[in-house]
C-alpha cells in the first residue's frame, strides 16, 4: 500500500534543481507532486513521479536518491477536509514528519502526502474513517 | 631594567656556547645510548657509537627521530630515565595514534621554565609585572610553560587558562595585567573584545605579549600591537623538545633566539636529510642537549625555517630562527591545534562515510574557521532532513573528539568535491591569502 516517493539530495547551489528535474523529464516521467526541504548546505527534493521504480533505477548512479513509501490521503477540496484527516491521525497518535499536497486529475480532488512514523496503522485508521489512500497503482501515474 | 634572565649564557661568546654544547652533547649521547634502547638501536643500525660523537660537529652522524618514531615508541620507548625520577608529563592534542607524551624530571622542568623566563625577560618582564597566562593549562605545554617561566622571573602570575573572554578582560582590567601570554589569534580576539566594550588601547596596563603555538604574520603582529597598545613577541617550541621557550623573540623582533645551551639546531633538506648551511630554507631539527627524561636527538620538527647567525642588537648571541614558513608534512595548525588530514579520514571511515572530503580553512576576525565538506554516500541518505542533520551533528562530535577542535561539517552530494587532475583537493587553506 501507500505510494513511492523519490527523494534527491541536492547541494544548495544554482543549477542543482534544474539538473534533477531535467533528469526526471529526460527519462520521460511526469512529476505529480514535489516539495523541497532546505538546510544550510543542501536540500532534499521529494517527488512523486510516474514509474518511480524505473526512474529510481535510471537516476541512482547519477544522483544521491532514496526511495521510500509515503501516505497519500484523498482530500476533498473544501474547508475542514485536512482537519478531518489530521484528527484521525492525531487520535491514532501518529507523528507526522513532513507533508505536502497535490491536486488529482478529477474535479475537486486533492491529495495530501504524509511521511509518518507508523505508515501501516495510519493508513488503516484513515481507511477505517472512510478516507481513501492512494497506491502506486491507483494513482495511475 | 634587567635585559636578560641569564645574561652569562644568553650573551655568551660563540666559543663559549660551542664549549657548552660540545661538553653536553658527549654526555647526552652517552646518556641516551645507556638508557634509551630504541635510539641505541637506531644508532647501531647506522653504525654510530657514542665514541663517534666528540662534539656538535659530529651530530650529523646521528640518526634522525621523527613523529613516526615517537608513535612507535609510545609511551615509554624514548624515556631516558626511571619513571621514579620523573615528576610530570605533558602531551600534544591529537589522537591516540598521533599523541606525544613527553616526560620531565624536575631538572627538565627547571630548564624549560628557565627558557620561558628568558622569553618573558626579553619581552621586558621583571618581578614587578603581572603576567596573564591564557594559554591552556593541563596537558598542553603552553600554560604550564609560561606559568613556570613567570614564577622564575618573580612576576605575579594569573593562571587564567584559555577561554572565558569576559573573565579574562575583567582580571586584565582589575588587576592591571602588564604581560599577556596566549595564542596570537586569541590576543587579537581579546583586542577586539576590548574595543567592543568601549576600551581604548591606552585603557589597559599591558605593555607586551608573548604569543605562540600557531603561525602568525607580521600584519597580525601590527594589528595586535595596535589594538592592545603593546609590543607582541613570538615564542616557539614543541612538546617533543619541552614546550614553548625553545626559541623566543627579543626587542628586535627579527627572528627568535634559540636557546642553544639546551637545544642544538640544524636545518636539513627534508628530502635528503642533508644538513644545509646557515641561511638556507629547510626543516628544523632539534637535539636536546641536557634533558633527562625525554632526551630526543635530532628530532625532525617538520617546520620549515631559516636560521641566522647575524649579530643581534639586543646583545643575545644565540642563533635566530625565522617564523616557521610552512610544513614539510601535511600537518595543519588550526587554532593552535595540530591536525593531520589522516585523522579526519579515520573518523569519516569509522562513521561510515567515504573518504571524500575537503578541509576549508579561513580566517574571520583573526580566528581560524574550520569547515569540512563531506560527501554523503547512498546508504546514508534518506528522505528525512532530521536524520541527515543528526548524522551531521554526530560526525561533528566524532571529529571534535578525535581532533580536540570542533570543525563545522557540511554534507554535500557525491562527486561534488573539487578534483584537480582526478585527485581530490583535500585542503584549501585560504588563511594565507589574508596574510
Amino acid at each position: 500500500m501507500a505510494i513511492t516517493q523519490l527523494s534527491m539530495f541536492l547541494n544548495n547551489q544554482p543549477g542543482q534543481l534544474i539538473s534533477a528535474v531535467g533528469a526526471i523529464s529526460g527519462a520521460g516521467a511526469n512529476i505529480r507532486a514535489m516539495s523541497i526541504a532546505e538546510a544550510n548546505d543542501f536540500g532534499i527534493l521529494r517527488t512523486i513521479v510516474s514509474e518511480p521504480d524505473r526512474i529510481y533505477g535510471l537516476l541512482k548512479d547519477q544522483f544521491l536518491i532514496a526511495r521510500n513509501q509515503v501516505l497519500a490521503a484523498r482530500m476533498d477540496d473544501r474547508s475542514g477536509a485536512l482537519h478531518a484527516i489530521l484528527t484521525v491521525l492525531n487520535e491514532a497518535n501518529v507523528n507526522i514528519e513532513y507533508m505536502y499536497a497535490f491536486t488529482g486529475t478529477g474535479p475537486e480532488e486533492a491529495y495530501v502526502v504524509f511521511r509518518v512514523n507508523d505508515l501501516e496503522s495510519a493508513e488503516q485508521m484513515l481507511n477505517a474513517a472512510g478516507i481513501a489512500t492512494l497506491t502506486d497503482q491507483s494513482l495511475k501515474l | 631594567m634587567k635585559r636578560y634572565y641569564q645574561p652569562e649564557i644568553e650573551t655568551a661568546s660563540r666559543e663559549k656556547i660551542l664549549e657548552i654544547q660540545n661538553e653536553k652533547i658527549v654526555r647526552q649521547v652517552r646518556h641516551v645510548w645507556d638508557n634509551v634502547p630504541y635510539y641505541r638501536h637506531l644508532m647501531e643500525e647506522k653504525g654510530v657509537a657514542p665514541e663517534d660523537i666528540r662534539s656538535v660537529e659530529d651530530i650529523h652522524k646521528l640518526p634522525f627521530l621523527s613523529k613516526a618514531d615517537l608513535r612507535e615508541a609510545y609511551p615509554y620507548g624514548l624515556l631516558g630515565t626511571d619513571l621514579k625520577n620523573c615528576v610530570r608529563i605533558q602531551s600534544t592534542s591529537g589522537t591516540t595514534g598521533r599523541r606525544v607524551v613527553a616526560f620531565y624530571t624536575q631538572a627538565d622542568i627547571d630548564l624549560w621554565e628557565d627558557c620561558c623566563a628568558r622569553a618573558i625577560v626579553a619581552a621586558g618582564g621583571t618581578n614587578e609585572d603581572v603576567v596573564q597566562v591564557c594559554y591552556g593549562y593541563g596537558l598542553f605545554t603552553g600554560g604550564p610553560g609560561l606559568n613556570g617561566g613567570s614564577h622564575k622571573v618573580g612576576c605575579l602570575t594569573l593562571p587564567m587558562s584559555s577561554g572565558n573572554t569576559e573573565r579574562q578582560i575583567q582580571f586584565m582590567m582589575d588587576l592591571g595585567s602588564t604581560i599577556l601570554c596566549c595564542t596570537p589569534s586569541y590576543a587579537a580576539y581579546i583586542g577586539e573584545s576590548l574595543a567592543e566594550r568601549g576600551f581604548k588601547p591606552e585603557d589597559n596596563k599591558l605593555k607586551a605579549g608573548i604569543f605562540g603555538a600557531e603561525p602568525w604574520t607580521e600584519e597580525m603582529r601590527r594589528e595586535i600591537e595596535k589594538s592592545l597598545g603593546i609590543r607582541a613577541y613570538d615564542i616557539y617550541g614543541l612538546t617533543e623538545t619541552s614546550g614553548p621557550g625553545v626559541a623566543f623573540e627579543c626587542e628586535e623582533q627579527q627572528g627568535m633566539h634559540i636557546n642553544e645551551d639546551h637545544f642544538y639546531v640544524e636545518v636539513i633538506d627534508p628530502e635528503t636529510g642533508e644538513v644545509l648551511p646557515e641561511g638556507s630554507r629547510g626543516e628544523l631539527v632539534f637535539t636536546s642537549l641536557d634533558k633527562e627524561a625525554f632526551p630526543l636527538l635530532r628530532y625532525r620538527t617538520r617546520d620549515i625555517c631559516v636560521l641566522s647567525r647575524k649579530p643581534c642588537s639586543c646583545g643575545r648571541t644565540h642563533i635566530r630562527m625565522s617564523k616557521p614558513m610552512g610544513r614539510s608534512d601535511d600537518m595543519l595548525i588550526i587554532r593552535g591545534v595540530n591536525v593531520f588530514p589522516s585523522q579526519i579520514e579515520t573518523v569519516l571511515l569509522n562513521e561510515g562515510y567515504t573518504p571524500n572530503y575537503q578541509i576549508m580553512l579561513d580566517r574571520e576576525r583573526h580566528n581560524d574557521t574550520f569547515d569540512i565538506y563531506v560527501e554523503v554516500s547512498p546508504d546514508q541518505f534518506s528522505d528525512l532532513m532530521s536524520q541527515i542533520q543528526r548524522m551531521e551533528k554526530s560526525l561533528e562530535a566524532a571529529l571534535r573528539t578525535m581532533l580536540g577542535i570542533g570543525p563545522k561539517v557540511h554534507l554535500v552530494a557525491p562527486k561534488t568535491i573539487t578534483r584537480s587532475e582526478g585527485k581530490a583537493v583535500r585542503v584549501v587553506d585560504r588563511r594565507k591569502l589574508h596574510d
